[in-house]
Order: structure tokens, then C-alpha cells, then sequence
């Protein structure tokens, strides 16, 4: 299973990378991706995240070919 | 309904008029346009911020831009809205963001152009880090209006 993961902004810089690719046959939520992309880093309390550009929680199912981020609090406008 | 992301400065007031006379197919239906501009300060958290830099999400920031505008439309009687915001480096005085909406009468211009402000600063993704005087630093919230 592959999962293209990307990192925005103050979350970019604390993990050191914008995009990483997962390989793996065990990863099933957001939660365990997080865990896996970020080399096993504490993921911060207000982390937003989203699956294929919608909004979801960490307990979310992923699956092959899924596009997940992770970005802080949104500071736009 | 129109959403767009520039990388480049842009005049809010040319762009809805720009907008309203070149897009709009409805002179004439319209009573009320509401505007609303956003423009960078060159001050922040009692320290002078000089320039700021805009990051967003490309795609999803578009997509949920889009998803407000037809929640707006679906909650109030509308003609059409714009939302024009910038990314990249921007100077104090630059407009960072603009709404149009367009109604035949005032209160749903206005209200709609409220909600999308408001679910624009919580929700979609953008993000801000200033540069100060010395060093730069995110912007970790928005303030609450």
C-alpha cells in the first residue's frame, strides 16, 4: 500500500519534509501514518489533518493511493 | 461563482469592478454588492512585521473555497460572490484577500459575505509566517474577529 503524505508549513519545518511517500502493508488509519511519515515525532494537539483534500479525524481509514496531509492551525485572510 | 489564488499583488477594488462588468451576467438583477478586503498590517503581537509569506494546500485550498461559496449560495438568495487571495511574499498595504457578493437585497450580501470570511480564516488552507525585524515567525491563529 502507498500513501502520499505531505507536511504544510510550521509542521513542515518540525519534520524536516514537505512530502514523503509510506510503504506499507500494516498502516490503516491517519493516526499510523502520522506516526510513520513524521520518523515517529509527537504529532502537536491542534495538528489538522485530511485525506484526499477533505478535512478527517486521525481515527480515519486510509488506503492505497490516498494523499494525506497534516498542517497546523489555518491562518489565512 | 469564482475562486481564484494569486501569487502576484492585485488591486481588490479593479478586480470586482473588473468582475461585476466583464463576469457578471446581471446588470440590472443586483441590489446590493457587499466587499470585504483584507490587507496585511505592519504590525502584529506589539512588533513591526515587515513582509509575510503566504503558504496554502494547492487543490484543497481551491476545493474548500469552492465547497463555502455553494454552502453561501445554498443558505442565502444569491447572485454570485468572488474570492481572490493571494499567496506568496506580501508587503504591509497588499490586499491578502477579497470578497464579492452580489444579491438583489442587502442582508444576504452582507451575511454571506461574513460567512465566508469567517469559514475562509477557520477553515481553509492557508498559512501565514512574518517576517519581523529580526527573524520570522508563523502566525499560530487567527484572532477571533
Amino acid at each position: 500500500m502507498s500513501i502520499a503524505v505531505k507536511f504544510f508549513a510550521s509542521l513542515r519545518e518540525q519534520v524536516g519534509k514537505a512530502d514523503v511517500s509510506v510503504e506499507s502493508q500494516s498502516v490503516s488509519s491517519v493516526r499510523e501514518v502520522w506516526d510513520l511519515a513524521s520518523g515517529g515525532q509527537s504529532m502537536p494537539a491542534n495538528t489538522l489533518m485530511a485525506v484526499n483534500m477533505d478535512y478527517v479525524e486521525a481515527t480515519h481509514p486510509v488506503t492505497d493511493g490516498d494523499e494525506v496531509a497534516f498542517f497546523p492551525p489555518v491562518t489565512g485572510g | 461563482m469564482t475562486v481564484e489564488i494569486r501569487a502576484v499583488d492585485f488591486d481588490p477594488y479593479q478586480e470586482v469592478s473588473h468582475y461585476q462588468r466583464e463576469t457578471l451576467q446581471a446588470a440590472g438583477k443586483y441590489g446590493a454588492t457587499a466587499v470585504f478586503v483584507g490587507s496585511m498590517r505592519d504590525f502584529n503581537e506589539g512588533d513591526d512585521v515587515r513582509a509575510m509569506t503566504l503558504e496554502h494546500y494547492p487543490g484543497m485550498t481551491e476545493q474548500y473555497l469552492e465547497k463555502i461559496s455553494l454552502e453561501a449560495r445554498q443558505r442565502w438568495d444569491l447572485i454570485d460572490s468572488l474570492i481572490i487571495h493571494r499567496v506568496g511574499e506580501v508587503y504591509p498595504s497588499d490586499a491578502i484577500v477579497v470578497v464579492a457578493v452580489w444579491s438583489a437585497h442587502r442582508g444576504a450580501a452582507f451575511e454571506a459575505s461574513r460567512y465566508l470570511m469567517e469559514e475562509l480564516k477557520s477553515r481553509a488552507p492557508f498559512w501565514k509566517k512574518e517576517t519581523l525585524t529580526e527573524g520570522s515567525r508563523w502566525v499560530e491563529k487567527n484572532t477571533a474577529g
